[in-house]
């Protein structure tokens, strides 16, 4: 074994692996298995329209994750997230509203329908390029870690931290909501991007092409598992656990606090950015509702009743809590808010390790003799 | 033929008829019966007939004219078919035209409309405006010389000369000074008074008398006046300038003391306590709809006179609502999350979802009317500025809180506490200080002072569940800018944030200013992270 593959072996331990795959094979081949092969109306198919529900939360599970790595991790609570995912949207949004060609509205192959009402001539600069899948796909990682990584840079440089870089974080995501509501800026103002026709030119009201986009989610969760995985195994992720817990003394060893969130908030932003072009396609439709301040908020609240610093748990705190949501909203809609409310308070002041650390403090109850193992060394604890 | 004679004599009599018209007015008494006659003579086959016949009653100036004329104008005037009588047809119920006694309702009574035509109206209009230019209301004497102002027409000079003559009033002398200025500059006079009616005008800094200026400046017969005129514009562009910087300071102080009153009971409980509360707007909005409540109840119970005192039993009532909310959200919750504050921040965000449901569930979704109360609302006049009255009282009401809060927390026994808690709470708590009732009852201050802010904010937006959202980044801003902990830094950030706002607003558009701000705030926060106020000193380091 190279030194490559023996640092990706080490980054779950034998179990870990075993369980990720299993995971990873069941909602990748299983899920599309029983869609298309278990006969309808048995208890084991997987009708399409539940594939994409499945495809939707895969996405917010993929927003949590992106928020864990910074808050959970480097104690950076951004609540801006959604504007990182909401750019990405934009971004496939552009591609999508492109690859609709001369079949819309007022059937002009240059311009979207929305430029064409507005009377513009010319597609704007900031639209070339776009009826390129690679380029968008670029942007789609490139203007939320870009963004990222200003605004970072001009926050953790002035030592901005804890509820004041929250706060800058919501302020940045409320003036870019009312920035895309102005029709003048050229991305559809109030109604945003939608009627979206084919992606990659496969036709988007097909059943396949929906699996096929569920299934991409899936692998990019997987893969954005993994790499945050490599991120706080590494010397890095020592150096992030640790400015969370005592920032100066951080510093005053030696180490670039600054560099260290700024590298995990600009990948952060980045695995966001992708969460939201997944989104797009998926759901039909991109608004600058996406990037509303309490749609960031809610993120946070995913991860931590999932249990933060786990990366396990922001995956199963965004599909356990927008389940929830789905049940309510059909059963009781006014219900919906006070349990989310309550869950806010509860998960705060009673589960501040999430349902992860429930199930460990549980397995440790049964057990008192094995202490579960703690990830970081001890000797870090005492000092700090 | 007919037509054609109506035609020529409205056209032909049009002016002469409103300028004579004005003198019987005044001369002639109120003799009910040939007033009565005369209004039964209005209805006529013919036009031409009816306009002869406007005229006349015109002449009679009987008290009632302007009702009679106005419901003829306005389609209003009918003959019952059975009595012949001539009716006002209003609002469903009938009056007699001639006497304004009652004479039952409209609905099924067999009636004949008289019809008038444009011409007609226009007559009236005319003697209308005469009418009112001798009336015996000085209000409405200055509402008639403003309109003549405002449409200028040389041949209204010798009749503006003459009410002028007669006028007493000095408010309405003023006015018709103006109108009769306007009107011999329209070409109703001849050099000299052109000349001073520049100077009289050039005072004012009404748009359509400078458009007036400007013509005169471009096409007058002699270069003195013109030279003047263009003199005048000048002067009036330059007031004009003025007023405008007037005008956006005087509104940004406006959209400032909404800011600051959102902003104050999170100087307490951000500045003062470190806690982030997320439902610190739903604060405000609880205090919005007590308001609201209380305004019920005295519709309700109290008779209307005593309605406009209703803000005044809804500021206590607010203050106290949202006070023990504060103090149940505090000993509840918040107090086991002191020393975490991002888990403060989610258990409060949480807490303004439940509160928001809760209200959308007892009072409904959509927005709720809040009225403003007679001595709240109208305008006043200042220096050329034109203010609402309850945005004054705001811009008032708003300083009067801050200094009040101020001279609590400094001269109060439970202020004194509440800063030693603040400042040192292990040392408080050794001195005997019960610091847990302290944080509560500091809290539920906060909160209260954003309950009253509600009540103000009832009166300039509309009430609904998500009133505090709107409010909830807005405040964060000015307490982030103006300084964490200090009362001052919360009156600087908002008035600031508020004027820039408004000085923004007509370059760049009301979403892109807001932007700018925002945008300026995270770039200033860069240079001083901690406020324009900052605190120096140990207290920092907590």
């Amino acid at each position: 074994m190279g030194p490559i593959t023996r640092r990706l072996a080490s980054l779950e331990k034998g179990r870990g692996w075993t369980v990720f795959l299993i995971l990873t094979a069941a909602f990748a081949v299983g899920v599309p298995l029983l869609n298309a092969y278990a006969p309808p109306g048995s208890a084991l198919h997987v009708p399409t329209w539940v594939v994409q529900l499945m495809g939707k939360y895969l996405c917010y599970a993929l927003l949590a994750l992106a928020l864990d790595l910074v808050w959970g991790f480097a104690g950076v609570l951004s609540l801006g997230h959604g504007a990182f995912f909401a750019l990405g949207g934009y971004a496939m949004g552009m591609y999508l509203m492109r690859q609709i060609g001369d079949r819309g509205v007022y059937g002009n192959a240059e311009l979207p329908d929305f430029m064409v009402f507005l009377n513009w001539k010319d597609l704007p600069w900031y639209w070339w390029g776009f009826d390129q899948f690679w380029f968008a796909a670029l942007m789609v990682v490139l203007v939320p870690g870009a963004l990222a990584f200003v605004f970072g840079w001009l926050a953790f440089r002035s030592r901005i931290t804890g509820v004041y870089l929250s706060i800058i974080t919501q302020a940045m995501t409320y003036a870019l909501m009312l920035a895309f509501f102005r029709n003048e800026m050229g991305f559809g103002g109030n109604n945003g991007l939608t009627d979206f026709k084919e992606i990659l030119g496969f036709d988007m009201s097909r059943d396949a092409t929906k699996v096929g986009l569920y299934v991409a989610t899936v692998l990019m969760l997987a893969a954005a598992y993994l790499v945050c995985r490599f991120i706080v195994t590494s010397r890095l992720g020592r150096v992030l656990l640790a400015l969370r817990d005592a920032e100066s003394r951080v510093r005053f060893l030696g180490h670039s606090v600054t560099g260290a969130k700024l590298f995990a908030f600009t990948v952060s932003a980045m695995i966001a950015g992708i969460a939201g072009a997944l989104y797009v396609p998926q759901v039909g439709i991109i608004n600058p509702s996406e990037f509303s301040p309490a749609n960031s908020i809610e993120v946070a609240i995913w991860t931590a009743v999932g249990g933060r610093g786990t990366l396990f748990g922001p995956i199963l705190g965004a599909l356990t809590v927008n389940g929830a949501k789905s049940f309510f909203t059909g059963v009781a809609p006014e219900v919906w808010l006070f349990f989310l409310g309550a869950l806010f308070v509860v998960v705060t002041l009673f589960l501040p390790k999430g349902l992860v650390g429930l199930a460990a403090t549980l397995k440790g109850l049964r057990r008192p003799t094995l202490p579960t193992p703690e990830p970081q060394p001890s000797g870090e604890k005492t000092h700090a | 033929m007919k037509l054609l004679l109506a035609f020529v004599l409205t056209v032909g009599i049009g002016l002469a008829l409103m300028l004579s018209a004005a003198l019987p007015v005044r001369a002639a008494g109120g003799d009910e019966a040939a007033f009565a006659a005369a209004v039964a003579a209005l209805d006529q086959k013919s036009f031409a007939d009816k306009a002869e016949a406007v005229t006349a009653l015109a002449a009679l100036a009987h008290p009632r004219t302007p009702e009679v004329l106005r419901a003829l104008s306005a389609g209003q005037l009918v003959r019952h078919k059975e009595t012949g009588a001539i009716l006002i047809a209003a609002g469903g119920t009938l009056t007699d035209a001639a006497t304004g006694e009652a004479a039952g309702r409209a609905d099924g009574a067999p009636l004949a409309k008289i019809v008038a035509n444009n011409q007609i109206r226009t007559r009236i209009e005319a003697l209308l405006g005469a009418f009112l230019l001798f009336s015996d209301k000085p209000a409405d004497r200055i509402a008639a010389a403003n309109q003549a102002l405002a449409t200028p027409a040389a041949e209204t000079a010798p009749l503006l000369a003459e009410a002028l003559e007669k006028e007493t009033h000095a408010g309405a002398r003023a006015a018709l000074g103006r109108a009769l200025a306007a009107a011999h500059l329209a070409g109703g006079g001849n050099e000299a008074e052109r000349l001073a009616a520049v100077e009289t005008l050039a005072s004012t800094s009404d748009t359509s008398v400078k458009a007036l200026l400007t013509a005169a400046a471009a096409n007058d017969a002699e270069a003195s006046v013109r030279e003047a005129a263009a003199d005048a514009v000048r002067a009036i562009d330059r007031r004009l300038a003025v007023l405008d910087v007037g005008q956006n300071l005087i509104f940004g102080l406006s959209a400032g003391s909404i800011l600051l009153l959102a902003a104050i009971g999170l100087a307490i409980t951000f500045g003062v306590m470190g806690v982030i509360n997320m439902a610190h707007g739903e604060m405000i909005m609880l205090g919005a709809y007590t308001t609201f409540v209380v305004q019920e109840v005295f519709r309700a119970t109290l008779p209307p006179s005593v309605f406009g005192l209703y803000l005044v039993v809804a500021i206590p009532a607010a203050f106290v609502v949202a006070g023990a909310v504060g103090v149940a959200m505090e000993r509840g919750i918040i107090r086991f999350l002191y020393g975490r504050p991002l888990e403060t921040l989610l258990a409060t965000w949480g807490i303004s979802l439940i509160l928001q449901q809760a209200v959308r569930s007892l009072f409904g979704a959509t927005n709720r009317e809040v009225a403003n109360p007679a001595w709240m609302s109208g305008s006043v006049e200042l220096l050329g500025l034109s203010l609402t009255a309850n945005r004054i009282v705001i811009i008032l009401f708003a300083f009067a809180v801050l200094a009040g809060l101020a001279a609590f927390l400094r001269w109060s026994s439970m202020g004194l506490n509440m800063r030693a808690v603040t400042q040192n709470r292990r040392m408080a708590s050794a001195m005997g200080i019960p610091t847990g009732r302290v944080d509560a009852l500091t809290f539920g201050l906060g909160s209260g002072i954003a309950g009253v802010a509600g009540v103000a904010i009832s009166q300039v937006a509309n009430v609904s569940p998500n009133l505090g959202q709107g409010y909830i980044v807005d405040s964060f801003m000015v307490v982030v800018f103006g300084g964490v902990g200090s009362l001052w830094g919360a009156l600087a950030g908002a008035f600031s944030l508020g004027i820039v706002n408004k000085f923004l607003e007509p370059v760049a558009g009301a979403m892109l200013g807001k932007i700018l701000v925002l945008v300026f705030i995270i770039l200033f926060i860069q240079k001083r992270p901690r406020g324009l106020f900052a605190l120096r000193g140990r207290a920092v380091e907590n």
